[in-house]
């Protein structure tokens, strides 16, 4: 029991930071109707830039202001380059984020190496919070979790109560009659794209110390971001919540608990092969549940666009 | 037209030269990734062989009368059908000598294409000096006359780790943890295989196979093992995946010993800084930090000033050059490598730079029979430590001839 709390924790953990990337992302993915494939990748800048202020002044000034250059970076990238491809369509727009994030990642490896570095949690927050159980749980994490509530609730506000968010929140659904009300709505776009680059930039100031950082970050990470976003619905910011805490919670039980397929087959009736290594089956039966873990969101995603298209929070068809 | 003569007189005269030249020295093909994930891990091999090679061979006037020994780089991207490719390259360009690291399937794919080569053209014949790939099979049932390994392999190893692990009375649980593909099996099995032997007492309280590269939080796994009461955890992992576990375990409340192949290098050292003093262990050949010997020491200040970001990772490497040195000399030739190899097999090398014991290479399967030491993560001062971090190996235990009793299923074809 003590064990299912301590994964509740780590689930929340792990999912709360995959909110921090999805929320950016759903917001710009139906604003502008295009997959940034580079989101991840301004993810991997954060925790790299921060790493690098850091070394001169601390991990509280990077925790400030490695987000900023990166939520400046994504507004110029929108303004100066996805604008300009936007007029050819959606799919110039896909390979030009494509090959940002192949852009980001040689960056990253020409100025920090291939290696990882060694970024770490400051040393005020490298005590145990507390403990159950044997288990530990760090007082990091406690803090990642705060960081990640306090972002939601700020953004539900702003999205919802202020009326900068009404207009976002009106542009995601009709651009051109918010245009022709007579907000910029190019100006919104870039907005949401800063803020949501920011966002992603601040989940990997937060996450590089314990996920490690290193190139290959944004990779591991790249996939399962659009999964969060479909299972959640476009634009949905309680959506994006759901749909990461699902996944980080999907991902933590499955690679906590050592269900094999031999006890599901027996249970449902089929007979164990004498002579595991010589049945064509072998691979189906030694299956443990930690090792199918990793594909059960992509499961998740298939089943929620083929029973709920618009995804579990999603209003609109796409 | 006169000055088309004298060009192509020029060219002549650069060609006899340039012929002149590759026939003083001994050219060494080093196939590994130089591009790609695991450059890094590629490029200060490379490093590591080029200063082995001109300071303690060419600066010391060569092998024979006076030839150099040239290491010539070929990028094989990690990719076993891309090593063929830099394979024949290197054959076509008269290289007699591969030494080839990174990765057991690419050592397994070049040790089987040299030796049908070698089996075919009798007259242009290579030899393969395995540094770092540490299949067991490639010196048992894969094993051929062409093929030597430096390092120890992956049951040596074990045997070593799990030697040490027996003399330890209060060690009641032990966890095997791996990356899910051959490698990692194969230490799950050696471990589980060895400690039954060696300590039945020991109960195996986890073994499993996590996804390789596909893990971006082992904190699960990290609660496992600390639920399960182990008092120390083995595993094979290395890279982003041997970093992610061994912080995860560390930092959610694990105090026992992590004994690991790759804890160690290329980053890791430096992002466990502090954090992996007194629970990350390391099973591998080696010298102490800093080194016994003074030749030693010098050797590691002279790379660090060359190569200040580089580490001295894989001090096999010396041995390489070295005993192919001493080979070269002793069959008086560098171009028959079946007269070489014949030094080679059963050599007895006592001078390594980082090693007051003997080596040899066993006659039987060509496997470098040499001291193992279980190396603990601690403090090491500059320039001695890796990753310019502060942080380094020391010897914790060693093995003397270590694996020298598990049995070969060698048989080998001699030409």
């Amino acid at each position: 029991m003590s064990l299912f709390i301590v994964n509740i924790l780590d689930g929340l953990v792990t999912g709360l930071l995959l909110f921090m990337l999805c929320s950016g992302l759903t917001l710009i993915f139906s604003m502008m109707g295009v997959l940034n494939f580079a989101h991840a990748s301004f993810y991997m800048l954060g925790a790299y830039f921060a790493y690098q202020i850091s070394l001169f002044a601390g991990f509280w000034v990077g925790l400030i202001v490695a987000p900023i250059i990166v939520g400046v970076m994504g507004a110029l990238i929108e303004r100066y380059g996805l604008r300009r491809v936007h007029q050819y369509g959606h799919v110039p727009e896909l390979i030009f984020t494509f090959g940002l994030a192949l852009l980001i990642e040689e960056f990253v490896q020409f100025f920090w190496g291939r290696q990882q570095v060694p970024y770490n949690p400051p040393a005020a927050l490298d005590f145990t919070a507390f403990a159950i159980a044997g288990n530990t749980f760090p007082a990091y994490k406690v803090f990642m979790i705060f960081m990640a509530i306090g972002l939601f609730l700020v953004l539900l506000y702003i999205l919802t109560r202020t009326r900068i968010g009404m207009t976002i929140q009106a542009a995601l659904s009709y651009p051109e009659t918010v245009q022709n009300l007579g907000h910029n709505v190019p100006m919104v776009f870039m907005g949401v794209f800063g803020v949501g680059t920011a966002m992603a930039g601040l989940a990997g100031v937060i996450a590089g110390p314990v996920m490690g950082t290193f190139p290959g970050m944004a990779f591991t990470l790249g996939a399962i971001v659009f999964v969060c976003i479909v299972v959640g619905g476009l634009g949905s910011l309680w959506g994006a919540l759901v749909a990461s805490l699902l996944i980080g919670w999907i991902q933590t039980f499955a690679a906590s608990y050592n269900l094999r397929m031999e006890d599901l087959l027996v249970w449902l009736g089929f007979e164990k092969p004498m002579l595991m290594w010589e049945s064509a089956w072998q691979d189906l039966w030694t299956l443990t549940l930690p090792q199918v873990g990793p594909i059960l969101p992509y499961l998740l995603m298939v089943i929620v666009l083929v029973v709920r298209p618009q995804g579990l929070f999603g209003k609109r068809e796409t | 037209m006169k000055s088309l003569k004298k060009f192509a007189l020029g060219m002549a005269v650069a060609g006899l030269a340039a012929t002149a030249a590759s026939a003083e020295t001994v050219k060494i093909a080093y196939i590994d990734p130089l591009s790609g994930p695991f450059a890094a891990t590629g490029t200060n091999g490379l490093h590591q062989y080029e200063f082995a090679a001109d300071k303690l061979v060419n600066e010391k006037g060569g092998v024979l009368d006076g030839q150099m020994f040239e290491i010539v780089p070929f990028d094989n991207k990690i990719s076993p059908k891309e090593s063929l490719i830099q394979l024949q390259v290197a054959i076509d360009q008269g290289i007699r000598y591969v030494v080839q690291g990174n990765s057991s399937g690419v050592a397994n794919a070049l040790t089987d294409a040299i030796a049908k080569h070698n089996n075919r053209n009798p007259d242009d014949r290579v030899l393969f000096l395995n540094y770092s790939a540490v299949d067991p099979a490639l010196t048992n049932e894969k094993c051929n006359f062409w093929h030597f390994r430096f390092d120890a392999h992956a049951d040596m190893k074990m045997d070593a780790l799990t030697d040490v692990m027996a003399e330890n009375e209060d060690l009641e649980k032990v966890y095997v943890i791996g990356q899910d593909y051959s490698f990692g099996k194969a230490v799950a099995s050696a471990a589980v295989r060895m400690l039954a032997a060696k300590r039945p007492d020991v109960e195996i309280v986890g073994n499993e196979l996590h996804p390789i590269g596909k893990v971006q939080d082992f904190t699960p796994y990290a609660r496992k093992i600390v639920s399960s009461g182990a008092d120390a955890m083995i595993t094979g992992n290395w890279g982003s995946d041997m970093l992610g576990l061994g912080k995860a375990v560390i930092e959610n409340g694990f105090s026992g010993p992590i004994y690991t192949y790759y804890g160690a290098a290329d980053g890791i050292t430096a992002a466990f800084g502090e954090t992996g003093v007194g629970s990350l262990k390391l099973v591998a050949e080696g010298g102490n930090n800093p080194p016994s010997k003074e030749a030693a020491q010098d050797y590691i200040r002279a790379f660090k000033e060359k190569y200040p970001d580089g580490n001295i990772s894989q001090a096999r490497i010396t041995n390489v050059i070295e005993m192919l040195a001493m080979a070269v000399n002793e069959a008086g030739t560098a171009t028959d490598v079946v007269a070489v190899a014949n030094a080679l097999e059963g050599m007895e090398f006592t001078d390594s730079l980082w090693s007051d014991n003997p080596m040899v290479m066993r006659a039987d399967d060509h496997q470098l029979i040499q001291e193992v030491h279980i190396y603990g993560h601690v403090p090491v001062e500059a320039p001695f430590d890796f990753d310019n971090s502060g942080y380094g190996l020391k010897y914790e235990n060693s093995i003397v001839n270590a694996g020298a009793d598990l049995p070969t299923t060698c048989e080998m074809e001699r030409p």
